[in-house]
């Protein structure tokens, strides 16, 4: 999403501080503070009969689940590092705070489903399959990148893993994500789509029109709309004349769900419940993943259009701190298994870093290569 | 040899390859039950079902992105516009996604698919369905842009165009559609993308057309031949990207006089590349300054004497031939 920080600035210059005042306390904190206070209260009455559920799961599958969720926090805190070093270049959009959508959704999948999803790519990329040297060397912009350092941040893909990219365009894998699911049918291959958007791309028209394609040919796919409440600088509310991104599906007679993004486990139970829709049924998901953005839109983003205190509050409900509290909770693992997993978490990402260093600039020769086959 | 409109050989194109490649199906508004807008679809829907010719909702950005999808994931989609008008709702899959797919990839995801329909005026049908975008197309690398003019060149370039591994866009003309040329009846018959054809041999002036402007070069061509002597030569360069630069060059060696004659707007035009390329690669051999022939700029208007006075014509042609003669 190729728009800068000075853009909003100067938008933002122009408003009169008197008019922005009220507006600011409005929209800025109230909506959302009380829906982290909802989220909650539904999260606290389901809490123990999940509790009871991670018991029964496999201990190994929580572990990775777990693994992946500290392993993309951990990469994206260190690549915001690298970044301000000037180690990266360009857009660098990070994962931080949702982590849950991509770890309880895309472990749900066998692996010869396929993923989409936008700019926001690197922790969907890793989950797949790509390794963290790959995407760490892409993000440096070096030949071992997975995509030989000619995409970057926004463009990681992999053919061997079925993960077709980050996308830059505001909605544009939506389209393209349709298109998938659509061979999947043709070739009546089994295959399932999870289709991932940020909440903004609900506003473009491909959104509207693909929806409107799934359900009228009946495609396996999910969409998987992470609401992260703003798009860039722009919240939900001053952007959208309804909440309820959900309730769009039923505009096309399509099934759709509200989730709880902060609830791995949540999102899980979401997931598993749309791809059996899928897979048996052929038919299409909405899934409204409600979750929350830590850092800025980018990292030339300066964060100025909400409060701490909304930060915060989102903070407190982090999806590993409640995944661990739950899996503390249910004997799973104990403080002991997440510290290993932690430094696992660092070792890897430690490895990534020393890969992306070493790995050389691409040759020049890649310039003109790939531009047709 | 069989005589065919270009119609039918775009048909006779489509049928050979769903035929050949199950992969292959068509999509586009209209093209099944209604048989197509122009009829180029005629019958495939009863000869293939729904499964491989298939109508859409009139969505066009939405189904274009669905092609694209399609594409990544191995199916060879031909996504039929029922104008390239409304190809500009979906620009930004072409442009965006199709054309870039390959390299921001890093060579891991191919974009198999061919976009095609009529391009350029029609009969009075005003400013927002009169649109040759050609140019726009072909500026962007990632994207080839095919463009026949004769019944065997359509079929030919067609064929290949599906076969290719590439996004290609594949501009016909509504006022051709009709237009009957011989046609090669070999079912294997290709022609390949990228390679130009001299529709007329002649020494003294080269006239570069493409589309609707070859058959009016061919006729001035005849007219000048007859009223001054002058022994035309019209090359179709068929592909404009990629462009075979090298069958122009050869035949400016020869002649040292150029004419382009193009359906599009003026500026910035494929017309404007080629006279680049011309002027990089044969200056020293020009005797007179290029000219171009191309639609005025301005919007089409609809009054049919504004519109025949807005675009190119076989008269028009002719001034511009008499001008790089010094006649």
């Amino acid at each position: 999403m190729a728009r800068t920080a000075a853009t909003t600035g100067s938008k933002r210059s122009t408003s009169k501080p008197s008019a922005k005042k009220p507006a600011k306390a409005e929209s800025n904190g109230n909506g959302r503070l009380a829906a982290v206070e909802m989220m909650n209260a539904e999260y606290q009455k389901r809490r123990k009969s999940q509790i009871e559920a991670i018991k029964k799961t496999d201990k190994k599958l929580l572990r990775d689940m777990l693994y992946q969720m500290v392993l993309g926090r951990i990469f994206e805190e260190k690549a915001a590092e690298v970044y301000r070093m000037g180690k990266i270049g360009g857009f660098c959009h990070l994962y931080i705070g949702q982590e849950a959508i991509a770890i309880g959704s895309m472990m749900a999948l066998e692996p010869s489903d396929m993923v989409i999803t936008s700019y926001r790519d690197h922790v969907q990329a890793m989950v797949k399959g790509i390794t963290p040297e790959a995407v760490m060397a892409e993000l440096y912009g070096k030949e071992g990148g997975c995509v030989k350092g000619k995409g970057g941040s926004m463009h990681m893909f992999s053919k061997e893993h079925e993960f077709y990219g980050g996308h830059g365009i505001v909605g544009g894998q939506i389209g393209v994500g349709t298109g998938m699911a659509y061979a999947a049918k043709y070739k009546e291959s089994g295959q399932v789509t999870l289709c991932y958007f940020g909440e903004a791309a609900v506003n473009q028209g491909i959104f509207h029109e693909s929806l409107n394609m799934a359900q009228l040919w009946k495609l396996p796919i999910i969409y998987i709309c992470e609401n992260n409440q703003y798009g860039m600088g722009t919240s939900q509310e001053r952007a959208m004349s309804t909440r309820n991104i959900a309730k769009k599906a039923e505009s096309y007679e399509m099934a759709n769900e509200f989730v709880d993004g902060m609830d791995v486990m949540a999102v899980r139970d979401a997931a598993l419940r749309a791809i059996k829709r899928a897979r048996e049924e052929s038919l299409p998901t909405l899934l409204e993943v409600r979750s929350y953005r830590y850092m800025g839109h980018s990292m030339s983003d300066p964060g100025n259009y909400r409060t701490r205190e909304e930060i915060a509050r989102y903070q407190e409900r982090d999806p590993i701190v409640l995944f661990q509290d739950s899996l503390k909770t249910a004997k799973v693992f104990t403080d002991k298994d997440f510290e290993a997993i932690k430094q696992e978490a660092i070792d890897a990402t430690k490895k990534a870093i020393e890969f992306a260093e070493e790995s050389p600039y691409p040759s020049e020769s890649e310039l003109l290569s790939d531009v047709y086959a | 040899m069989a005589v065919l409109t270009i119609r039918d050989a775009l048909n006779q194109a489509l049928r050979e390859e769903l035929i050949r490649d199950e992969n292959v199906f068509i999509m586009g508004e209209e093209v099944a039950e209604y048989d197509g807008a122009y009829k180029v679809t005629r019958g495939l829907w009863k000869e293939f079902g729904d499964k491989r010719v298939v109508d859409t909702p009139i969505t066009e950005l939405g189904f274009t992105g669905l092609g694209v999808g399609a594409a990544m994931a191995g199916l060879r989609p031909v996504i039929e516009f029922m104008t390239f008008n409304f190809s500009i709702l979906a620009s930004d899959q072409i442009i965006n996604h199709a054309a870039k797919m390959l390299y921001m990839s890093g060579g891991e995801f191919k974009v198999p698919i061919v976009f095609r329909g009529p391009n350029g005026s029609a009969y009075q049908v005003s400013s927002q369905h009169s649109q040759a975008l050609e140019a726009m197309y072909a500026n962007f690398p990632g994207l080839k842009v095919v463009m026949p003019s004769t019944a065997a060149d359509a079929k030919g370039l067609l064929k290949s165009s599906i076969r290719d591994d590439n996004p290609v866009i594949f501009m016909e003309q509504e006022r051709m559609y009709g237009m009957k040329s011989e046609v090669p009846e070999d079912e294997d018959f290709t022609i390949p993308l990228g390679v130009a054809d001299v529709k007329r041999e002649g020494t003294d002036c080269t006239i570069v057309a493409r589309s609707m402007t070859v058959p009016m070069a061919l006729e001035a061509a005849e007219k000048v031949q007859k009223e001054f002597d002058v022994s035309v030569e019209v090359i179709d360069p068929r592909t404009i990207k990629p462009l075979d630069i090298d069958t122009i060059i050869a035949s400016i060696m020869k002649t040292n006089r150029l004419v382009i004659a193009e359906e599009s707007h003026s500026f910035a035009s494929v017309g404007a590349e080629i006279a680049y390329q011309v002027m990089d690669h044969a200056f020293d051999h020009l005797d007179a300054p290029i000219k171009r022939v191309s639609t005025v700029e301005a919007p089409m208007p609809y009054a049919k004497n504004l519109e025949a006075a807005a675009l190119p014509s076989v008269d028009k042609i002719i001034a511009a031939v008499k001008e790089v003669c010094y006649l």
